[in-house]
């Protein structure tokens, strides 16, 4: 998500020395950043179990390649979700015991804890990011749009839009801006009738859309007008509006989010502290320290409260995050079964409907 | 390497002479012709040492790599591998036989060893690929089938999911129970095969593949013509402006040439859009209004437009280094024999410049053909390549027998126009320099 367009190859990783008592995977960039300040650091003063991080395109892809060599040299992972349950099927990764997490400081058992399918056989969320409407404030003087339905209202809401190239989110969108409500939108996916309406309700903005391939291009195209409203990753949204000042408001009404999250390698060297390292490390204390430094939200609802100041202001980040109570009114949980079972069907059918 | 230079002399020699004579001898008694060969074998062996480095090199850096991955087109033994038993009963029945007590308990046998050994992923995703819909079939019936099954076990498996009683599905595992299949050339026609088997069209909206390997080749060809008209002048002028200005002229040609290939694409972004540098202008100009401002990116003309421009210098550098070494001489000889400039130019000029035309227009064609960033970033819906489709199977899908599949296609057409080049032209009569 963050590297559509970085082509990763098997060759893409730096493994850390063996040195360390917990070798650490991660992404780099602004998001490993968060790894290292609100995990690594602590963690080690904590515990004293000193932490080793190293960075690849993404850790998905030497994990696949250093447990089928053989030789495992990192203890934790961070995946994203879709790659954690493929790499779990394909036997790539080790169980994780729910009873190591930490329960919420008022003693909610960490499984209540933490959302809907934050915690799986071989994975343990960490962050949550979504896919969001966001619009540009100085192109709307009047009424703001403030539903998936007005994306699709280009009487009353004029200019183009932007939308990611691709079945996925956009089905689930448009579901949602014909009228149906987050938690039916798979169930009626699965239905060819649903794809149908789908794709008969993009068909109503087909010719105002601009098709966005890599993560940078909405909030280029927000700031160029090029677009009027994006259907976006919210993390790309907030940067350009906190870093560059741009004046863009997120649409949290029908967000998707998906997660990520920490692995243990199958055969990793030093599985005890790793596990020790997922624990800790997903205590709700750490993770809303995490949120203070990029715009993705804890998965556990104790911590959504516990979140401070966006790092280095005096603004609050809680509103900012996917998962602040207010903006998960109407979310949808991504459903990656769903997707990857009929991700080749339903992109062949987008690319068809497309073209035509 | 002075040997290797004299030795072609010396066989033809002993060749010609070795006719009539009886046979030659060298000082020391031995035949000519055998102690010759002796010592052009060594200098053979000699040089093949010396291109030793290189042949591995391309050999383990390019043919290997992409001899595997075009294995994976028609080999894929993610469910032959993973589900032997139920394998060897479809290796035993004829097609279109319904699944038996026997069938059952292997299908059974395999689920439950697969998912104990964790493959049951791989499984699913194969049978996934050519049908949709089915892998979380077998990834949760495997979580299930892990606490045991007991028979009747076609009864047990109906029960965790109804969808095992599908012929559909029978079919389809019955066909990738053979590691070796062409259902990934089939799906890259757009094609299919039904219950008995039998190849037939996917349904018309889930038909992409032909028709983007049609624009694919369409579009190639436009924008090698445009380069060709775009770049012809400019190489003419390179080839016959005074050394100072063309050489100026040639800095203005690499330097684009030089600039990462992003930059160019997204300058043209900065350009075309609607709210562009372009659109900008014509506006000011009141060329057109400010409501209509003209859509030129993400679209074909975008494709077209930024294409033509990156592949400009593989056009103009093969046709300048030809131009520079046609004699002008003869374009005058035939103006003061009375050819008017444009019959000079038609039959004296033009025809040199032909094995630099050819190969700038192979090299364009053959780069078009296989371009996949900018058309991802300008080509909005309509300037889609088949390259984005194979892009998308590599790093979206993770379906890398069906990028490989839409690739060996892609490989063959450019093959065989190949061919048809040399048939038509002569691949002799190519010039890069």
């Amino acid at each position: 998500m963050r590297r559509i367009l970085a082509l990763t190859t098997a060759l893409g990783l730096v493994t850390g020395p063996a040195l360390a008592d917990v070798n650490l995977l991660s992404w780099g960039g602004a998001y490993g950043n968060s790894h290292l300040e609100a995990y690594a650091k602590p963690f080690t003063a904590e515990t004293g179990i000193a932490v080793n991080m190293s960075d690849a395109d993404n850790p998905a892809t030497p994990i696949k390649a250093q447990v089928e060599a053989g030789n495992v040299s990192m203890d934790v992972a961070s995946v994203e979700y879709a790659d954690a349950v493929r790499l779990c099927d394909e036997g790539l990764l080790e169980p994780i015991d729910p009873s190591i997490l930490l329960p919420a400081e008022d003693g909610t058992p960490a499984e209540e804890d933490f959302i809907d399918g934050a915690i799986t056989e071989c994975f343990v969320g960490t962050d949550v990011y979504s896919m969001v409407l966001a619009f540009n404030a100085s192109q709307f003087s009047e009424a703001k749009p403030a539903t998936p339905a007005d994306f699709f209202d280009t009487q009353a809401f004029p200019g183009k839009r932007t939308m990611r190239k691709g079945a996925k989110f956009n089905l689930e969108l448009a579901l949602m801006a014909d009228g149906v409500p987050a938690e039916e939108v798979y169930e009626l996916l699965a239905t060819p009738e649903g794809v149908d309406r789908a794709f008969a309700k993009l068909d109503t903005i087909k010719n105002d859309v601009i098709w966005w391939e890599a993560g940078a291009q909405p909030p280029q195209l927000l700031a160029d007008r090029e677009v009027s409203m994006a259907y976006a990753f919210n993390g790309r949204i907030f940067n350009a509006a906190q870093a560059d000042g741009q004046p863009f408001e997120i649409i949290w009404d029908g967000q998707i989010y998906e997660m990520e999250g920490w692995v243990v390698p199958k055969g990793a060297p030093n599985m005890e502290e790793a596990m020790q390292f997922v624990a800790w490390t997903t205590g709700p204390a750490p993770q809303a320290r995490a949120a203070e430094f990029i715009s993705y939200g804890p998965p556990r609802r104790s911590a959504a409260a516990m979140v401070g100041n966006i790092e280095g202001t005096d603004q609050p980040m809680g509103p900012h995050l996917p998962t602040s109570e207010a903006n998960m009114t109407n979310a949808l949980a991504s459903d990656l079964e769903f997707w990857v079972d009929r991700d080749a069907e339903l992109n062949e059918r987008f690319n068809s409907w497309l073209a035509s | 390497m002075a040997n290797a230079a004299l030795d072609p002399h010396a066989a033809i020699a002993t060749t010609a002479s070795g006719v009539g004579q009886g046979v030659l001898t060298t000082a020391d008694g031995r035949p000519l012709a055998r102690a010759l060969a002796r010592s052009q074998g060594r200098a053979r062996r000699k040089a093949f040492l010396l291109v030793l480095p290189l042949l591995a090199f391309i050999l383990i850096t390019f043919v290997v790599p992409i001899g595997q991955m075009l294995q994976r087109s028609f080999y894929n033994d993610g469910f032959s591998v993973h589900m032997p038993q139920v394998s060897a009963w479809f290796a035993a029945t004829e097609r279109g036989t319904p699944p038996d007590d026997a069938a059952w308990a292997a299908l059974a046998a395999d689920l439950t060893a697969s998912a104990e050994a964790r493959t049951i992923g791989v499984v699913g995703t194969r049978i996934n690929y050519d049908m949709s819909g089915t892998r979380s079939l077998f990834t949760s019936t495997g979580r299930q089938v892990r606490s045991g099954i007991e028979p009747p076990y076609d009864q047990a498996l109906l029960d965790i999911n109804p969808a095992w009683g599908d012929p559909m599905l029978w079919s389809t595992m019955r066909e990738a129970a053979s590691p070796y299949t062409a259902n990934f050339y089939l799906a890259s026609v757009d094609r299919t095969r039904d219950e008995q088997g039998q190849i037939q069209q996917v349904e018309e909206r889930q038909r992409v593949y032909l028709m983007l390997f049609w624009r694919t080749f369409w579009l190639s060809a436009v924008i090698t013509a445009l380069t060709f008209v775009l770049g012809f002048p400019i190489a003419h002028l390179l080839a016959t402006l005074p050394m100072r200005k063309s050489n100026l002229l040639m800095i203005l040609v690499l330097l684009p040439f030089w600039t990462s290939l992003l930059v160019r694409t997204t300058s043209w972004m900065v350009l075309l859009q609607q709210q562009g540098v372009i659109n900008d202008l014509l506006v000011w100009l009141g060329v057109i209004g400010g409501g209509e401002r003209l859509q030129m990116i993400y679209n074909q003309t975008g494709t077209i437009i930024a294409m033509t421009h990156i592949l400009l210098p593989f056009m103009i550098l093969p046709l300048y280094s030809v131009m520079r070494t046609i004699n002008p001489s003869y374009v005058r000889a035939a103006r003061s024999l009375g050819a008017t400039s444009w019959t000079a130019f038609r039959r004296i000029y033009f025809p040199q410049t032909l094995p630099g035309l050819g190969a700038g227009a192979m090299l364009v064609f053959i780069l078009a053909v296989g371009y996949y960033i900018t058309p991802a970033l300008v080509g909005g819906s309509s300037g889609q390549l088949i390259s984005n489709m194979i892009a998308q199977h590599m790093t979206g899908t993770l379906n890398w027998s069906m990028a490989a599949a839409l690739a060996a296609l892609l490989l063959g057409a450019v093959l065989i126009l190949y061919w048809l080049y040399d048939r038509l032209v002569g691949v002799d009569n190519l010039k890069l320099g």
